[in-house]
């Protein structure tokens, strides 16, 4: 569609939109949590360490995320694509670590789900699971851009694609900072 | 021609190129069932609509013949229905899932998806000087993932122990708890999984809808330039995206209480169908409120906004006058998109909610009275002297505002927290949200249609249909709903099965048939729309003329039936705001004339 020439372009705006409306869905489950926090029964637990290990890894990936980006804008693509798959490997890392640390919650007989389940740890599994899925998200579709740049056989040069996959998982990783503050901060 | 045999990749950009163009053909399902084309979705929106329209007025239908005539059969309804109306009678389970689907459907598939999918499409595009939406396939999405919520939802009318009975709202326990009614089971599940995909649409169509209004617009189409109906529809899609998450959060929240035995809403219950006390502790059912409500309010005015601004637009075209306080208008919609986050606990007087903290939530309740009310006066001013005609679409507009006036103001009674302790839960509520909110708003989507349907399909639809269609329809709404403040004042309490088991409800007997005959009446006026509708579209009288209506907006320069992309040629230029009516005594003029030298200030 012919768009004019504006200052940002139409799908990094929507994105944005879009990142303000997944803050609200956290925004909502994080007021939730205080509320719940502040009722009897609320059963306090220290976060295990790997989750802080975790928050490392997402901050290195936004690094790597980044310098795909310069190195995709200086047309040096075998950097851009190696950078790439490091991102997705470094995300994938920060899923399993996170889902083990949920496993050592587990085995500390801190229930997330089922019988005996105490509420706060059901919503660090609810808040931090909707965030995994987030992050798993962003996983695709950074394959899927992959998979596109080796298949094509056309020359694509707009860096709007790459520049929206950035913006994602920035948020994403801002979105996990934000909460793992709220998590250790409140609890 | 060498070239292109020379280097196949050149042939092959080249024509992805011409697929840039806006005359190629397009095959049956890329143009009429997978289209990216706004006008073809707005389409499927409205037609999806109307079929739930009809699903979920027959709804009403049955759960009103209970109500006038408990005691009772109708071989009728069972054959209809099947076991759910054995004997002829609706039985009480089924009752309460008639009720809830009623309230899901009409509320969520018909008037937002309905309303706000099919104009916010139709007209953002045309009335901005697009060629699409900014994201043409997610807005393709969006549609789609709503057929997908229409099938979930309709599929669980099917189902053994039939669909979910709970309310529209889905209060835990209720709604978490399978043990707890036949239609806490699958019901449930397939009600969470069809509103999540809803949601998911709305958010797609949401962001789409805001991205498309702010980058978008035509040269010279300033914010201050758009018609009304942008600005509605702008801030319907400013809501929808910031609340429709959160129900999402809540809907998570129950689904992990439902199936992962988690205690985010359930605390210790005893179900006595099952004689089992629950293992969860220390839930709470409020938070499931606060998290409902905290959409469900924004709700009403995704609803409400797109009708204001329709009507506003309607109404200014066919007074033949200018808006009346242009800014006014665009000020009291965002006043009222602000407040519609600060007032959902308003639905929560009497769960024990702190009187301090709610009486707050009064002053901010009472405070959408004054947005409300200045687009009230300013509607009244706008035909005040006007040289009104009387088209169908005008006179649904003016219903509108007819039933904004009266549904509205008993909003005042009922955003007082005291008042409330009495009107709880009774028909005062009924009557009051669905004047206001219900009707009103379908009033709104009814001047759309028959101001609209000639920009999308080239054709009028029966003005003499739609005059009855308008007439008895008013009539009808202010009949059903009217008494249902005198019985709700009385303290009958909504919901119930059957009245005539309490000796202080039995004398609302008659009253109750009364409420039954017109609302039967009224389904079948609207049935005379929807013969009226699809009759049009084949074989209404054909559009003569581009400006049917003496515009001034821009769907009005594109050509009648006109394709993908809108307008042949270049965009227009928009050179003056919406509402140039009666100016230096030309009957209107179009956005797209340049202002002249000798013409006054505007």
């Amino acid at each position: 569609m012919m768009t004019e020439n504006k200052k940002i372009h139409p799908y990094k705006f929507t994105l944005w939109v879009a990142m303000g409306s997944i803050v609200m869905m956290f925004a909502g489950l994080t007021s939730a949590y205080i509320v719940k926090r502040n009722q009897p029964n609320w059963q306090g637990f220290e976060l295990p360490a790997i989750f802080t290990y975790s928050t490392v890894f997402i901050l290195l990936s936004s690094v790597t995320i980044q310098l795909a980006l310069r190195n995709f804008r200086q047309r040096r693509m075998q950097v851009y694509r190696q950078l790439m798959i490091v991102t997705a490997v470094l995300g994938a890392a920060f899923i399993a670590m996170q889902w083990t640390g949920f496993l050592q919650l587990e085995a500390a007989n801190i229930k997330i789900i089922r019988q005996g389940s105490n509420v706060s740890a059901s919503f660090l599994g609810v808040i931090a699971g909707l965030h995994l899925l987030h992050v798993l998200g962003g996983i695709v579709a950074l394959v899927a851009m992959m998979i596109r740049a080796f298949r094509s056989r056309t020359k694509n040069y707009s860096a709007v694609p790459v520049e929206v996959m950035s913006q994602y998982w920035h948020f994403v990783d801002f979105l996990w900072i934000y909460l793992f503050v709220f998590l250790n901060w409140i609890s | 021609m060498s070239e292109v045999l020379l280097n196949p990749q050149v042939a092959e950009i080249g024509h992805d190129d011409a697929h840039h163009g806006h005359h190629h053909e397009e095959g049956f399902v890329s143009k009429y069932i997978f289209s990216m084309d706004h006008k073809t979705i707005s389409k499927q929106f409205l037609i999806t609509g109307i079929v739930w329209a009809i699903i979920g007025g027959l709804f009403s239908v049955f759960f009103r013949m209970q109500l006038a005539y408990p005691d009772q059969s109708f071989p009728w309804m069972e054959d209809l229905l099947g076991r759910w109306a054995e004997g002829g009678r609706i039985k009480p389970e089924f009752y309460y899932a008639l009720v809830t689907m009623h309230g899901t459907v009409l509320v969520f598939f018909v008037l937002t998806a309905g309303l706000s999918g099919t104009f916010s499409n139709l007209l953002i595009p045309l009335q901005i000087g697009a060629r699409d939406m900014a994201s043409p396939m997610l807005n393709m999405l969006s549609y789609w993932f709503f057929f997908l919520a229409s099938v979930i939802m309709l599929s669980s009318l099917f189902i053994q122990t039939g669909p979910f009975s709970g309310g529209w709202t889905a209060y835990p326990p209720l709604s978490a708890i399978g043990d707890m009614s036949p239609g806490s089971k699958l019901g449930v599940d397939l009600w969470i999984t069809s509103m999540a995909m809803f949601v998911v649409s709305s958010l797609l169509g949401g962001l789409n809808y805001i991205a498309t209004v702010l980058n978008m617009r035509t040269k010279g189409m300033s914010m201050t330039r758009l018609p009304l109906t942008i600005w509605a529809f702008f801030f319907t899609a400013v809501l929808g995206v910031l609340s429709f998450p959160v129900l999402f959060s809540g809907f998570i929240l129950l689904l992990f209480d439902r199936n992962l035995g988690t205690s985010f809403y359930l605390s210790e219950i005893f179900v006595q169908t099952t004689q089992t006390a629950l293992p969860n502790e220390g839930g709470s059912a409020i938070l499931y409120q606060h998290l409902f409500w905290f959409l469900g309010h924004p709700e009403v005015y995704i609803i409400l906004l797109p009708a204001m601004g329709m009507a506003s637009e309607i109404i200014s075209t066919n007074a033949r006058k200018p808006i009346f306080g242009y800014m006014a208008m665009v000020g009291s919609l965002f006043a009222i998109a602000i407040l519609a986050f600060l007032v959902w606990a308003h639905h929560m007087f009497v769960t024990g909610l702190n009187p301090f903290l709610g009486a707050f939530f009064v002053l901010l309740t009472l405070l959408i009275a004054v947005p409300s009310a200045i687009k009230v006066f300013n509607w009244l001013t706008t035909i005040w002297r006007g040289n009104i005609r009387f088209t169908p679409a005008m006179l649904f507009a003016l219903g509108f505002v007819s039933l904004f006036i009266s549904g509205g103001l008993t909003g005042i009674f009922l955003g007082n927290s005291a008042l409330d302790i009495h009107l709880h839960d009774t028909y005062f509520v009924i009557a009051h949200f669905h004047i206001v909110m219900g009707v009103a708003s379908f009033f709104g989507m009814f001047a759309g249609v028959y101001h609209w349907f000639p920009k999308m399909f080239g054709r009028y639809l029966n003005n003499t249909l739609g005059y009855i269609h308008f007439w008895g329809t008013i009539v009808c709404a202010y009949v059903i709903f009217w008494p249902m403040h005198y019985t709700g004042l009385a303290g009958m309490p909504r919901r119930y099965y059957d009245y005539s088991q309490w000796q202080s409800f039995k004398q609302f007997g008659d009253l109750n048939v009364v409420i039954t005959i017109a609302a039967i009446i009224s389904f079948m006026l609207q049935l005379v729309f929807v013969f009226n509708f699809f009759y049009s579209i084949f074989k209404g009288r054909r559009l003569t003329t581009q400006n049917p209506w003496g515009s001034t907006t821009l769907e009005w320069t594109t050509p009648i039936n006109a394709g993908h992309g809108n307008w042949p040629g270049e965009i227009p230029e928009v050179h003056r705001w919406a509402y140039d009516y009666g100016k230096d005594g030309k009957e209107f003029i179009p956005q797209t004339v340049p202002v002249g030298a000798d013409e006054s200030k505007h």
